[in-house]
């Protein structure tokens, strides 16, 4: 096959594939601007005939949409800073500082990776009632304070720290939290963005826990909101693709500002190097 | 890095941990939870009375229909229930049996708004265990026959038959003039009402005070081979809801000629059928025999109280004033949804109603499923056997003594709980 | 149940093989990093070990008490008869040994979801590690242009909140005016109720799962690819070798481990399937979408029968175990 060809039918499996891939998407946001009841027409428009953003207006103002894109962004938030701090103090001591039982310890928290969370989640709501953090913010953003994936990424990329750093510090007197604070820190920052992303995410998209233990819709997050109000209102085709929208939005922009930091994190995640 | 606006972030996040909304200056919140239509239809009555009670403010949660149940017990679970709730009144065992309901038998005695009898006995009767009242009626929702006269009448027949021999002879004559591949009745094999409201006319569900199942007896077995020999016969397809794309143009086409189903389908068929508007009409369910007339089941959304609210007061003053005749009269024109008390039936003309009129026929005549906190799962089982013998993947006895297994492991704790309460 | 600890280790390894990263600083003192091998630091042992102590400690009495107490706790639940009651006074729970377990295995719900989480891992897994794998080829070709455009655009659903997606979907499936079954019509084929029939169902849910998540798997084949050396494939050119027999002969050979590292996550995502059928088809039609996840929620958080649920979530644990071995096995035995 001479290389022109190739080049062409490359592209053109490319662009395909690429179209099917981003098809939904583009989908999702024509229809959330479509006139109520247009997306139910024979055949199915593509695209809006007069585009309204009415949708979102109702949105905002009947759905209560602001609370919960509030209520998302603040437990989110919330978990990416906590986790952050304790899986980095976690991560760094098990790359840089010696005690007994350092690699057994590590060991098992990384066999315990094979666990699925949903195994704890039935006692984990028990502790949490009894804890009285049901239907609390608390309740979701406690769980995921630290995190054996975080501390991993963190530990893998705090080893190529020099040890001689460390050590010139200590020789200056600082005190070992210093020594992380001034000299690790700064040093890991490449690594804390991607895990940033990576918990900011994962607990933007997360949707089991904060559906067990939100009972009150003031404290939903945008998933939970979502998936029950498309049990509420399963005609209000084109009004649910604009909650769809509001939802997923977030994440993609910052993923696509961000995306070099986040592929990385796949990278240091478990690719044999 | 910039930490600090984040931390206030963080410091708000964590600071709001209740979901309590913020009251103003001595106004009382009430936490009202409705499910589906009603949640979102019932708001201008809520401004109605908060208007008449300037110290109440009432934030209604519309909740889906179809995990509200799971809510609730989430909520106990997690004592954050709301204040009042709409609740399907064969939950009131359930949570009753938890504690979690507030006893409202006293407030009823001071009550003049709410007069028991003025409401459908076996409707009240639904929320009545142990001699104490749990929740107050709201809406009925019994199942009756939903039908085309038209067709009925070509076939013979000018009245629905009050008996099941003649119920079939009605559906076969009706088989013989509908357009071929019609059915005479439309029954959704995914749904339980149909078994359990024909066996609801023949047996006791649950024996020894609700300590084993009944099903495998004689008497529920009549019931149930009627019901499974409707699809054996051709009568009715045995096919789910879900597969019925559109249940009101099957209708009008002639395609299915009767269905059983309830209170809000009446202004679904008004406003859908729109070949035969006038060809329907609604009977109660015929009797087994011609000495027994037909019995429907006690149906019916309550308002309960929870016994963690901290303003009961205030949440009985929204259920009486939500009982209201007059209030009621007018949730009915907003949804459509049939009141429980017959005042309200005679002052809105829903009792002459052309359609309604079998609704209230009916309604002197129901009977409640058992009252006890296994029952929404019964029902969910009973709907698994009922369907896996209409589609013939088993025998009506391998069924019954199947849906009997698994009920009485159902009730299992229920059992040991009694005997250990029998020796003290 | 010491094979368990030795795969386990095995796993640790698999899931965490040391990667050299990205734009770390390098390493300028090999052997530095290697403890107790001639350096010697220059704080004593024990002061370094509190110091580590205060570090880990928050990390793991968060992970001690929100993850591995309650993984003990649900082994102990499954042992119980945990239930609504016991909610209400937990005086009511009894010990019933390993009854739930028994009645597990003779419980036709369970099977069914069985059934359908097998389906989903078996067909959607492979066919999800194949489109990625495909992508990879396609982004990684030496003739492709704008690399990065193609990337982008493949990854983008991963991020996306699958809740949403999924509301995006069901209406795409739509029998009446979801345009899969219009785009259907055009090419003449006539379309099916996607969502409402019980053979349809567990498909569709399968063609969210795999536009959803081929674009995690791409990149890492896209890093694997770029570790293949340049000379193979040059090598086998010189030699006559076509496209398919450099792809039979090097590429999949090289790419064994990056194989197994996407098979064991892909698989073990995929039994934990719940979300898509909660938002899509709610179990339905006929169960034929419950999962065994989902037969959790239902059973827990339902119906409240903890203990029985707390079994499910095991058998899903043991289940996740056995698949992981086998694809350990499997890469083991491949020549």
């Amino acid at each position: 096959m001479n290389r022109r060809l190739a080049t062409t039918l490359l592209h053109g499996a490319l662009l395909v594939g690429a179209a099917l891939t981003a098809f939904p998407l583009l989908w999702m946001v024509s229809a959330s601007l479509m006139p109520t009841g247009e997306a139910s027409t024979f055949p199915p428009p593509l695209l809006p005939s007069a585009p309204t953003v009415e949708h979102y207006l109702a949105l905002f103002a009947r759905a209560d949409m602001g609370r919960y894109l509030l209520n998302s962004a603040l437990v989110a938030t919330a978990v990416t800073l906590v986790s952050l701090f304790i899986n980095s103090l976690a991560g760094y001591a098990f790359a840089k500082l010696r005690f007994r039982g350092r690699e057994r310890l590590f060991k098992a928290l990384l066999a315990a990776l094979v666990i699925p969370a949903q195994v704890a989640m039935l006692p984990l709501f028990l502790e949490m009632r009894a804890l009285g953090l049901v239907n609390s913010y608390a309740g979701v953003i406690v769980p995921a304070a630290a995190s054996i994936f975080g501390i991993f990424l963190i530990r893998q990329f705090a080893l190529s720290i020099p040890d001689s750093l460390l050590e010139a510090a200590r020789i200056d007197g600082a005190t070992e939290f210093e020594i992380y604070w001034r000299v690790a820190l700064p040093l890991l920052r490449p690594v804390l963005v991607t895990l940033a992303l990576f918990t900011f995410m994962g607990s933007w998209n997360d949707f089991m826990w904060p559906l067990i233990v939100l009972t009150d819709d003031d404290l939903y997050t945008l998933p939970v909101a979502l998936a029950t109000l498309t049990r509420e209102r399963v005609q209000d085709n084109e009004f649910m693709m604009a909650g769809a929208v509001v939802t997923t939005l977030p994440v993609l922009v910052v993923f696509l500002a961000l995306q070099r930091q986040y592929v990385r994190g796949i990278m240091l995640g478990g690719v044999k190097g | 890095m910039t930490l600090r606006p984040l931390l206030l972030l963080l410091g708000v996040a964590l600071g709001s941990l209740g979901g309590c909304a913020e009251a103003d200056e001595g106004e009382v919140v009430l936490e009202f939870w409705a499910m589906g239509a009603e949640g979102e239809k019932v708001q201008p009555l809520i401004e109605r009375f908060e208007a008449e009670h300037p110290g109440i403010r009432v934030e209604v949660q519309q909740q889906p229909w179809t995990s509200v149940h799971e809510k609730l017990l989430t909520a106990f679970a997690g004592r954050s229930t709301p204040d009042v709730s709409q609740f399907g009144n064969t939950w009131v065992a359930e949570m009753q049996a938890l504690g979690a309901l507030e006893d409202l038998t006293p407030y009823v005695h001071r009550s003049e708004a709410v007069d028991e009898g003025d409401y459908f006995g076996g409707i009240w009767d639904t929320n009545v265990i142990d001699g104490r009242l749990w929740g107050v009626p709201w809406y009925v929702d019994t199942r009756i026959l939903f039908y085309r006269t038209d067709l009925f009448a070509e076939a013979g027949y000018d009245a629905m038959p009050t008996t099941w021999d003649g119920w079939l002879e009605a559906m076969r004559a009706v088989q013989a003039v509908q357009p071929d591949g019609g059915y005479p009745i439309l029954l959704p094999v995914n749904e339980f009402e149909p078994p359990l409201i024909l066996g609801l006319n023949t047996a006791e569900l649950l024996r020894d005070g609700g300590r084993y199942g009944n099903f495998a007896s004689p008497a529920f077995r009549e019931a149930f081979a009627f019901y499974v020999g409707l699809y054996r016969e051709g009568l009715a397809p045995a096919t789910s809801g879900t597969e019925i794309s559109n249940l009101y143009q099957e209708f009008d086409r002639g395609r299915f000629a009767s269905t059983i189903t309830g209170p809000w389908n009446i202004g679904e068929f008004q406003r859908r059928l729109t070949e035969h508007p006038d060809d329907w009409g609604t009977a109660p369910i015929p009797g087994p025999t011609a000495g027994t007339p037909g019995v429907s089941v006690a149906g019916g959304a309550s308002l309960v109280i929870f016994e963690a609210s901290e303003h009961k007061a205030e949440a009985w003053e929204l259920v009486e004033f939500l009982s209201r005749p007059e209030v009621q009269i007018e949730f009915n024109r907003l949804t459509g949804d049939l009141p429980p008390r017959a005042s309200a039936w005679e002052a809105s003309g829903l009792a002459d109603d052309r359609y309604a009129r079998a609704f209230f026929e009916q309604l002197g005549r129901v009977r409640p499923t058992p009252k006890i906190p296994e029952q929404e799962r019964i029902a969910q089982t009973i709907r698994t056997y009922g369907e896996a013998a209409a589609r013939g993947q088993m025998t009506i006895d391998e069924a019954l003594a199947a849906l009997d297994a698994d009920v009485d492991r159902i009730l299992e704790k229920r059992r040991w709980l009694l005997d250990r309460e029998a020796e003290g | 149940m010491s094979t368990v600890t030795h795969t386990d280790e095995d796993l640790a390894t698999t899931l965490g093989p040391p990667a050299a990263p990205v734009s770390a600083p390098r390493r300028t003192d090999p052997g530095r990093t290697d403890p107790g091998r001639g350096w010697r630091p220059s704080l004593p042992e024990s002061a370094a070990s509190r110091a580590a102590l205060f570090f880990i400690a928050p990390s793991l009495l968060v992970i001690g008490a929100f993850f591995f107490l309650p993984v003990a706790a649900a082994l102990a639940l499954s042992l119980t008869d945990f239930d609504l009651y016991a909610l209400a006074d937990p005086g009511t729970a009894r010990f019933v040994g390993l009854k739930n377990y028994v009645e597990l295995a003779g419980d036709p719900d369970f099977w069914q979801a069985l059934r359908n989480t097998a389906y989903f891992v078996v067909v959607g897994g492979p066919l999800s590690v194949a489109v990625s794998l495909g992508a990879a080829l396609l982004v990684s070709s030496k003739l492709t242009r704008w690399k990065g455009l193609w990337r982008t655009v493949f990854f983008a659903p991963v991020v996306t909140t699958l809740v949403a997606v999924a509301v995006v979907w069901r209406y795409l499936y739509n029998a009446e005016y979801g345009l899969l079954n219009s785009a259907l019509g055009a090419v003449g084929i006539e379309g099916v109720d996607w969502l409402g029939d019980p053979a349809w169902a567990m498909p569709a849910i399968i063609g969210l799962a795999v536009w959803k998540n081929f674009g995690y798997n791409m990149i890492i084949f896209v890093a694997g690819l770029a570790g293949v050396p340049e000379e193979l494939y040059e090598a086998a050119e010189l030699d006559g070798a076509g496209w398919w027999a450099r792809f039979r002969h090097i590429t999949v050979p090289e790419l064994a481990p990056t194989f197994l590292f996407v098979g064991v996550i892909t698989m073990i995502g995929y039994f934990q399937l719940f979300a898509e059928p909660y938002v899509m088809t709610e179990g339905g039609p006929l169960r034929a979408t419950v999962s065994v996840v989902y037969l959790m929620y239902e059973e827990g958080f339902k119906w409240w029968n903890l203990g029985y649920a707390s079994a499910v979530a095991f058998v899903l644990f043991a289940l996740m175990m056995v698949g992981t071995l086998i694809q350990l096995r499997l890469q083991r035995s491949d020549p």
